[in-house]
């Protein structure tokens, strides 16, 4: 027997243990943390099959995010802030009216968040947004949009997540850190594993990590590129300087010729390598220029070895998000709906640049956080307008709002697809039912629209 | 008080994703994310001891964080703040028409502030907006 099958084995022994034999586990759980999008939990409940007790083979993150759901604290319906300050719970009927109303009496509503939810409710978040004629926008505005706009400009040479697993030998994680943000990322598909061509697992892997940090991911480096903030883009050209062969000036981005050349020559000695990225260069100055010149170094790279480049996408289903509009409206982000067609302009009909210039008169957010990760600037912009947030936790974005809906975790609570980041569908799985009378998101979205039809109808 | 300045970037952390997921109005995510996190020479510069209170100033907004030794260093010449309200607080916002706000990359003033309290979640969102 294996190891990893007899840790599996004592694993489900211990579980036995604590809740006796009528004991459930729940195999093959979907993680609905980060974009890494595990699909090998397993969820231990009690007998009565309503309780999680524990979560096995997830990371620190989405364990606590399993086990959080079942928190006595837990709001289960909806709360209306009064002109006091104070917080009145509503229906759920009295929620989809006045979420209907705002929607229908603003003129310009913004549609915000998207990307910790299913794609058939993100779905049925389209057909509303259509008919209120609202800008819709997801996470990728704060995360991954500088990336949308690259692929647009220059296309992207890209793999799947499996196909980094079985053959990458050269693996390059610039300004991302997945030991703290993707944390099974690494022992999944893109250090450790042992695929059909990378047999040593990460002894068969050259890592390198381009990080202004000494992270804990490139404390794990083959080599560590501690560049200086901000210059990704003069040291992205000079790798394409090097790689060529070219003469490079003593240092670029306070890194050493020498090592520029050495890192050059590592990825295109191998057989297959691929760049992951994150934050580091999408929120950095250059932004989508940032991006450009890393799809760049995979295509030169392509002249000599087989390259890819894959954005390390944060929420479990930011990337769902951009499919579904994609295939709905021709773009992934930033799609201004009020004119009664798609227009896709970044700067002009992106979240923040729309709260800022006060150009949206109403906002609705769903499966984000835009009160914790929107520059603060946004966030008072959306404290003044009508408001409505849906989402499971309290958060800064609902303390802001006028009205807060309380629904049930996709993933854990409710099925759906959603999409990893490197575009592969994964179904979800309920592992058990929300708290008596919650909807889920797609219910309330769909109260909201059919109130919304009605409203429309009658005026 | 002594001043410094410095460059100011932000990200995750898994104890800000762990404390995110447990909710965001308790102490623990406060404790993970009203921080900034500085090399041993900063603090010498700033005349501070370590785990002090201290308020971080940019030409867009100013907080009151603790002053952690950098976890993830030495990183000469930046300050951490992982990705929060308490971040969000002094980031350059301007998205230079590519819808992206500039999170990476602020120069921010630090100085002691021991005496002012790192307010939560709520309370600070709360305190700047409402």
């Amino acid at each position: 027997m294996s190891r990893s099958l007899m840790r599996l084995h004592s694993l489900r022994r211990s579980a036995y243990r604590q809740v006796g034999n009528l004991a459930k586990i729940v195999t093959d759980v979907v993680c609905p943390f980060c974009g890494t999008l595990c699909d090998d939990l397993e969820v231990a409940l009690d007998d009565s099959g309503e309780k999680i007790l524990e979560v096995y083979n997830a990371c620190a993150i989405g364990a606590t995010k399993f086990l959080h759901s079942q928190a006595e604290d837990r709001l289960t319906r909806p709360q209306m802030k009064q002109e006091d300050g104070s917080w009145k719970e509503v229906t759920y009927d009295e929620a989809a009216e006045y979420t209907a109303h705002m929607l229908v009496d603003a003129k310009k509503p913004l549609m915000y968040g998207w990307s910790s939810t299913s794609c058939s409710a993100q779905s049925v978040g389209s057909e509303l947004g259509e008919e209120v004629g609202a800008c819709m926008d997801n996470t990728a505005t704060v995360c991954h949009g500088s990336t949308l706009i690259a692929v647009q400009d220059v296309g992207v040479p890209s793999a799947t997540l499996g196909e980094i697993a079985n053959r990458a030998d050269r693996v390059v994680f610039w300004g991302c850190n997945p030991a703290h943000a993707h944390p099974r990322h690494m022992s999944r598909y893109s250090i450790f594993p042992r695929g059909f061509f990378t047999g040593k697992g990460s002894k068969s892997r050259k890592m390198v990590v381009v990080d202004p940090r000494r992270t804990d991911t490139a404390k794990m480096a083959d080599i560590h590129l501690q560049l200086e903030q901000g210059r990704d883009y003069e040291l992205l050209s000079a790798i394409r300087v090097a790689i060529r062969g070219e003469k490079l000036p003593e240092t670029v981005a306070g890194i050493p010729a020498e090592t520029i050349y050495e890192v050059a020559d590592t990825l295109k000695s191998g057989r297959f390598s691929v760049i992951f990225f994150g934050m580091g260069v999408t929120h950095s100055l250059g932004k989508n220029h940032n991006i450009d010149i890393a799809i760049s170094v995979t295509r030169d790279l392509n002249d000599y070895t087989k390259a890819a480049i894959i954005p390390m996408r944060g929420h479990y289903n930011v990337t769902g998000s951009g499919q579904v509009w994609g295939w709905q409206f021709g773009f992934p982000y930033c799609i201004d709906l009020s004119r009664g067609f798609a227009r896709y302009n970044p700067g002009d009909s992106s979240s923040n640049d729309l709260l800022i210039r006060d150009e949206v008169d109403a906002a609705f957010v769903l499966g984000s956080d835009p009160g914790a990760h929107f520059p603060v600037g946004s966030v008072r912009k959306i404290a003044q307008l009508p408001s409505v947030c849906i989402d499971p936790h309290i958060t800064p974005t609902s303390a802001v709002s006028k009205l807060h809906v309380p629904v049930a975790f996709v993933g854990v609570e409710v099925g759906g697809c959603a999409y990893r980041m490197d575009n592969v569908p994964i179904e979800t799985r309920k592992v058990v039912e929300p708290p008596e009378g919650m909807l889920t998101d797609e219910e309330f979205l769909t109260m909201v629209l059919k109130r919304v039809k009605e409203i429309k109808g009658a005026a | 008080m002594p001043e410094i300045e410095i460059n100011l970037i932000s990200g995750r952390t898994i104890d800000q994703g762990v404390s995110m997921e447990n909710g965001k109005e308790k102490l623990a995510y406060r404790n993970a994310c009203g921080i900034i996190e500085l090399d041993d020479v900063e603090f010498k510069k700033l005349g501070a001891y370590r785990n002090t209170n201290v308020r971080v100033t940019s030409e867009y907004g100013s907080v009151i964080v603790k002053a952690i030794q950098a976890t993830q260093g030495p990183h000469p010449g930046l300050g951490w703040i992982p990705m929060g309200p308490w971040a969000n607080a002094v980031v350059d916002p301007n998205t230079y028409s590519t819808g992206m706000p500039t999170f990476k990359g602020t120069p921010v003033k630090v100085e002691a502030a021991a005496d002012e309290p790192v307010l939560d979640a709520i309370a600070l969102i709360t305190q700047e907006c409402l």
